[in-house]
């Protein structure tokens, strides 16, 4: 497939260009925050706590001091005494009855209790990096240690071990969302009410970069400098320099060079990126931190554990009357930074997924563990909606006998906008063309000849599907801040063109991987009619570009391409002023087309770069009109979120007697919206797709009773690898966003959101002939093995 | 615990992408860590500590393996190409570099120094490997941006270009050596 | 990591005194199980005495009918050596499927069996040909050689310089691996020679071991078939084997079947 609806465009927009970053990457010229050297920089370890839960009794830092190359060690004790504060959390969601979530303390480094396995309880800074890690083990830690909860059952049991005492029962916020009494009304009048039970298995995001952060002071100019592999900048420099260390913003510098992979868990402000920069100032020295990766697993946010049940009801033709969906979620041991909004307004707004249900009900419980803290990793909440939704609605056209996709297309939305009853407003969308589109694409005419060719050789083969939508490109300022934000979530643009008429745009985005640079000068280029060669594009560093929100939720082209929109379009109003004059005409008059401004009517012209080169150099100028200059920057605050939606289609073969999954067909058909570069939307699909992939057959981070991490390194944390995968098919069927200039949606979490379901459901179809109801994620080749034991079992009695 | 003085530390001396360059380092210092920190050549990168991402591996004498699994001192006298070595010194790309860009291979970029010293070694190898066999020859990277989809298209295109081009002019293949350290 | 010295003697006699002079060291040969311990703390020795420049432990030979490998041949050499590929391509075809490419350039025989990892692939091969190791100063049975969870026959100062191995008539090896370390959650190799079937098994128990029921089933009739008449008795109970995240000891114990019909079908 990898074919678009669309028709093949003239300008830079929509052209499969080569990404421009590469040649830096592919030459080891890149530059991320550990590559960074500073004169005079020290180097950071971080005592963690082996234990989930216990209390620090003692602190002997004595043998350490002594170490070779040690320069100084700091405790819990010392940042209290500072009064440095602690990680803020981002979002306030309510209980149900209008009161505050919990909001327990998150210091930078723990004085009294460590609450997960990798809380921060001391930092040492030494010369070497060697030195520092080696100085680690002479710090002598006396812990006592306490009861552990390590799951969402566990901390939920009667008598379960606190983790905040203001938390009594574990629970962060009791919060809910649509009409109970709708709701329930409609399951009493279903002919048939489908249940379910599912768990979204924990993840680990495991970005191939480590975290790494350097914190530098200069006392001369008595300004601070964080360089760290971030996905934000400014939202950094915000929660550092507010919150956490009460630093003036302007002596505050955040530098996120080239990240090396992000997909949510670069999002958060994290304890490191506070120590170092509190500590260079102690020392007089710059201090690097980076991650070993054993520290990556017990200190980086995880992804999911969502435990979820529900009850559909549906009439006897299969339509979906009414759905109550009750969630509990586990945030770890402290609020990270978006944690609390995960599993509510990123989940529980897409409950009605792509279907017209009239009444829609969900609660949410978020719970407190002695684990590391659960954020948002790609996707975040949307695929815990899609997961959910698109297992059942398999389960119900097979307990009314229909088949899956007549179901699906029977309860499709097909009138845009459409408002659900779960606060969302989708502005458009096709879902039968994606579904159309997935079905050609995966040759389903000619699935039962497959599927018998594979039993023909003991294999039992299967295909499933899923029809999601999700929302992204979030989201309007003021909206969100009455959901409980606490920050905009807009994004900036400035676009300067240069006296010969290159272009440098400076994004509030950030690229840590999606190729903004070269979809941005795309952008650019077909704005102002330059080649896209002449555009360069600017990210990550507070001190150059305006304040932006960064890059999360598939946000950059709806949001931050809209900025730039915006601010070409300024550069446009200010040029035909400029034209105007130095073509002596009205400026009504004037028209901006392929780069040139042109009188109405005439052939008489001016280029974008003569025009540029006179902003700047004003001799005849109409300088009692405009100012000399042609910069200009933009904020856009979007108008509602983007609905990307579309249909994925899984085709499996199974071993029966090993239990091993084979992926025969990966297909993806999506609808993102409008495109600009379809390389880098195939490579975001691409990415997408195996993360949902890994979530479904292999990735879970599982803890022991005590809160010890059992799967803490790439020896038993199983990711997916070269041999995994069959090539991916993907294709789109564009409908445009109607509420942004560019019409476009957002593609980077699609492929994780819509395809867990897709892959347990062709899982399923291949295990029903066996009797094979239900299966959990991952879908790992023993789960498989044993479910087909299980049910040979129960056949036989 | 030991302490090293100055006069302690063990030189090394590598030819790195055919320049002679020496450091001075303890014997515990692993060879990524001298080509980053002591050496200043960042391009390869580190991923993990139990040699199973890939991102660090170099070729020393031609073969591929990971620096990160391999101490400086090893390393003492050898030749080590990385991904700073690969293209041409007046810039323009190598054939395996060309591909991946056309073809989109990368996105963050972390993980591809280490996938390009494999894929390095894997067209040196005779006979070539066969489409179906790439995947697993490249089992001891991980990529967790790609999904490998174009990543596994453009080192199957530059294998077969190669493997045509010989066709056309047989000449002697290289072998795979495998060195001592 | 801790400090340590680090020396690389040019002979197996100078690697020998060179331990027992530090006592507190170790041998270092490709270093890929050596190093990741050290990386996590997880061993401190004073001194590490590579072993990669000893020419004594290179090259392989066949004499009359048994195959000599160094034991500093790395998994590589073995893979593509065409001695192993013509006497026991079995054992080629298992040093090519170990760990993985980069793994298969610095790793070495000796290393993998001197360090003894319970899921490593070597182990199931020597056990189940009924291979010699050669040290600097003795011979050790296969079946003597493994003494437990990452423990040998070996004294401290010990060094396996080569391997024999007996040519069988054939032999094959079936694996799976995990899908995060690519370490055998099981493996199975079987080999039939002149004197009977042996059977070894590798990751499913503290370290390698031979699978006494199915020798004898396959003694008696060396089929696939053989091994599905035996159904549950394997002679291994579930509760003995591994019992991790990724794999429980009743998985185990059914892929320990699984794999040696597949292995038994790759001999046919």
């Amino acid at each position: 497939m990898s074919t678009t609806t669309t028709p093949t465009p003239k300008g830079p927009l929509g052209q499969p260009l080569v990404r421009r970053e590469d040649r830096r990457f592919i030459t080891g010229q890149g530059r991320y925050t550990d590559d960074i050297v500073l004169p005079g920089m020290t180097h950071a370890a971080i005592v963690r706590s082996p234990h989930a839960h216990a209390r620090i009794l003692s602190i002997d830092t004595t043998a350490a001091r002594q170490a070779p190359g040690v320069i100084a060690i700091f405790t819990g004790q010392d940042v209290a005494a500072d009064k440095v504060g602690g990680l803020p959390c981002g979002w306030l969601v309510k209980n149900k009855d209008g009161s505050n979530m919990v909001e327990p303390p998150h210091p930078i480094l723990v004085a009294d209790r460590a609450r997960h396995v990798g809380d921060q309880v001391a930092l040492v800074v030494a010369e070497t990096r060697a030195q520092a890690r080696a100085a680690l083990s002479l710090i002598a830690v006396e812990y006592e240690p306490l009861p552990a909860v390590a799951s969402l059952a566990a901390a939920r049991a009667a008598g379960a071990a606190q983790v905040w005492d203001q938390a009594p029962g574990n629970v962060c916020y009791d919060w809910h969302l649509g009409d109970p009494t709708a709701t329930e009304q409609a399951l009493k009048a279903a002919h048939q009410i489908v249940e379910i039970d599912v768990y979204h298995n924990r993840l680990i995001p495991n970005a191939i970069e480590p975290r790494s952060a350097i914190g530098q002071y200069e006392s001369g100019t008595d300004s601070y400098t964080l360089y760290t592999s971030s996905q934000n900048p400014h939202l950094i420099r915000l929660l550092l320099g507010a919150f956490v260390l009460g630093l003036p913003e302007h002596r505050l510098r955040v530098v996120a060079p080239d990240v090396g992979g992000g997909f949510g868990s670069k999002i958060f402000h994290y304890a490191e990126e506070a120590l170092v920069v509190w500590a260079a100032r102690k020392v007089g020295r710059p201090i690097k931190w980076t991650a070993e990766r054993s520290e990556s697993f017990m200190s980086d946010a995880h992804g999911r554990d969502v435990h979820m049940r529900a009850r559909l009801g549906v009439d006897k033709d299969g339509r979906f009357l009414g759905l109550h969906v009750q969630s509990q979620a586990n945030l770890g041991a402290y609020l990270s930074t978006f944690a609390s909004s995960v599993p509510t307004y990123l989940s529980a707004t897409l409950m009605a997924g792509c279907y017209t249900t009239p009444a829609i009900y969900v609660e949410v419980k978020s719970i407190f563990t002695h684990t590391v803290p659960v954020d948002a990793y790609r996707g975040a909440g949307r695929p815990e909606a899609a997961y959910l939704l698109e297992r059942l609605v398999d389960k119900a056209a097979n307990a009314l006998g229909m088949d899956r996709l007549e179901i699906r297309r029977k309860n499709f939305i097909t009138q845009f906008p459409y408002k659900t009853p779960v606060a969302l407003e989708y502005d458009s969308g096709d879902y039968h063309a994606t579904l159309d589109m997935a079905l050609a694409a995966v040759d389903y005419a000619g699935f039962p000849a497959r599927r018998e060719a594979s039993q023909a050789r003991g294999k039992l083969r299967g295909i499933g599907f899923s029809t999601y939508v999700e929302a992204c490109g979030i989201a309007p300022s003021a909206v969100a801040g009455a959901l409980g934000a606490r920050a905009g979530l807009y994004e900036s643009a400035t676009v300067r063109m240069h006296p010969t008429g290159s272009v440098t745009v400076f994004t509030g985005t950030h690229s840590h991987g999606q190729g903004h640079e070269t979809t941005f000068a795309q952008l650019v280029a077909e704005q102002l009619g330059v080649p896209v060669d002449s555009v360069e594009v600017v990210h990550g560093d507070t001190a150059r570009i305006p304040f932006g929100m960064g890059t999360y939720g598939s946000r950059s082209l709806a949001v931050g391409g809209s900025a730039i929109v915006k601010a070409t379009d300024k550069i446009i109003a200010k040029g035909k002023k400029i034209a105007a004059h130095l073509l002596e005409a009205a400026e009504a008059d004037i028209e901006f087309k392929n780069g040139a401004f042109t009188v109405v009517g005439t052939n008489r012209q001016k280029t974008i770069g003569e025009v540029a080169f006179t902003a700047y150099v004003p001799h005849n100028y109409p300088i009692d009109k405009v100012e000399p200059g042609l910069e200009e920057s933009a904020f856009y605050d979007p108008k509602n979120f983007t609905f990307p939606a579309g249909c994925h289609a899984i085709e499996v073969e199974i071993d029966p007697e090993t239990g091993v999954v084979t992926l025969e067909n990966v297909v993806a058909a999506d609808d993102v919206g409008t495109i600009i570069n379809p390389l880098i939307v195939d490579g975001q699909m691409h990415g997408g797709l195996a993360q949902g992939i890994g979530q479904a057959l292999f990735e879970e981070a599982q803890y022991d009773e005590s809160g010890q991490l059992l799967t803490g390194s790439y020896l038993n944390y199983g990711m997916p690898r070269a041999a995994d995968f069959p090539f991916f098919k993907v294709g789109n069927h564009v409908t445009a966003c109607t509420h942004n200039p560019l019409g476009a949606k957002g593609v980077g979490e699609v492929g994780a959101i819509g395809v867990p379901p897709a892959v347990i459901n062709a899982v399923l179809d291949a295990l029903a002939p066996l009797g094979v109801r239900d299966i959990s994620m991952p879908a790992t080749p023993e789960k498989i093995w044993r479910a087909i034991q299980d049910a040979k079992a129960k056949a036989q009695h | 615990m030991k302490r090293w003085k100055q006069s302690e530390l063990v030189p090394v001396q590598v030819e790195l992408n055919g320049v002679q360059r020496r450091g001075l380092c303890e014997p515990r210092v692993l060879l990524s860590d001298f080509l980053r920190d002591t050496l200043g050549a960042t391009g390869t990168h580190v991923g993990c500590e139990t040699g199973e991402c890939g991102a660090c591996t170099i070729r020393v004498d031609g073969v591929a393996q990971r620096s990160c699994l391999t101490l400086a001192v090893q390393a003492d006298g050898r030749c080590i190409e990385t991904v700073e070595g690969l293209a041409q010194a007046d810039g323009s790309l190598c054939e395996l570099q060309h591909a991946l860009r056309e073809r989109f291979a990368l996105q963050c970029g972390f993980c591809i120094p280490g996938i390009l010293m494999t894929c390095a070694e894997m067209l040196k190898r005779r006979p070539l490997p066969e489409d179906e066999q790439i995947p697993g020859l490249l089992a001891g990277h991980l990529c967790r941006c790609t999904g490998y989809t174009d990543l596994l298209a453009a080192v199957r295109h530059t294998v077969a270009e190669v493997r045509r081009r010989e066709a056309a002019h047989p000449a002697s293949a290289p072998s795979v050596g495998v060195h001592d350290a | 990591m801790r400090d340590f010295n680090f020396h690389r003697p040019a002979s197996v006699a100078e690697a020998v005194g060179l331990l027992r002079k530090h006592s507190g060291g170790k041998f270092l040969a490709g270093g890929q199980s050596l190093l990741p311990v050290l990386k996590l703390d997880m061993a401190d020795p004073s001194d590490l005495i590579s072993l990669s420049g000893i020419a004594e432990l290179r090259g392989i030979r066949v004499e009359g009918n048994t195959l000599i490998i160094g034991a500093g041949m790395r998994h590589a050499e073995v893979a593509q050596s065409p001695e192993v590929q013509r006497t026991i391509p079995g054992l080629a075809r298992l040093a090519d499927h170990i760990g993985d490419a980069q793994v298969r350039n610095r790793g070495t025989l000796g290393g993998s069996l001197a360090h003894a990892d319970p899921a490593a692939d070597y182990p199931a091969a020597i056990v189940a040909l009924n291979g010699t190791v050669q040290t600097d100063r003795r011979t050790i049975a296969a079946d003597d050689f493994f003494t437990g969870l990452f423990e040998t026959a070996l004294r401290p100062d010990e060094v396996i310089t080569a391997v024999r191995f007996p040519v069988p008539t054939r032999c094959a090896y079936a694996k799976f691996g995990s899908h995060a370390s690519k370490y055998a959650l099981v493996g199975v190799m079987v080999a039939k020679t002149a004197d009977g079937v042996r059977v070894a098994v590798t990751g499913a128990g503290p370290y390698a071991f031979r699978a006494a029921a199915l020798e004898t089933a396959l003694g008696q009739s060396f089929s696939v078939a053989a091994i599905e008449a035996l159904g549950e008795n394997l002679g291994v109970r579930a509760d003995d084997l591994n019992n991790t995240a990724e794999a429980s000891g009743a998985y185990r114990k059914h892929l320990i079947a699984v794999l040696a019909k597949r292995a038994v079908a790759a001999c046919l």
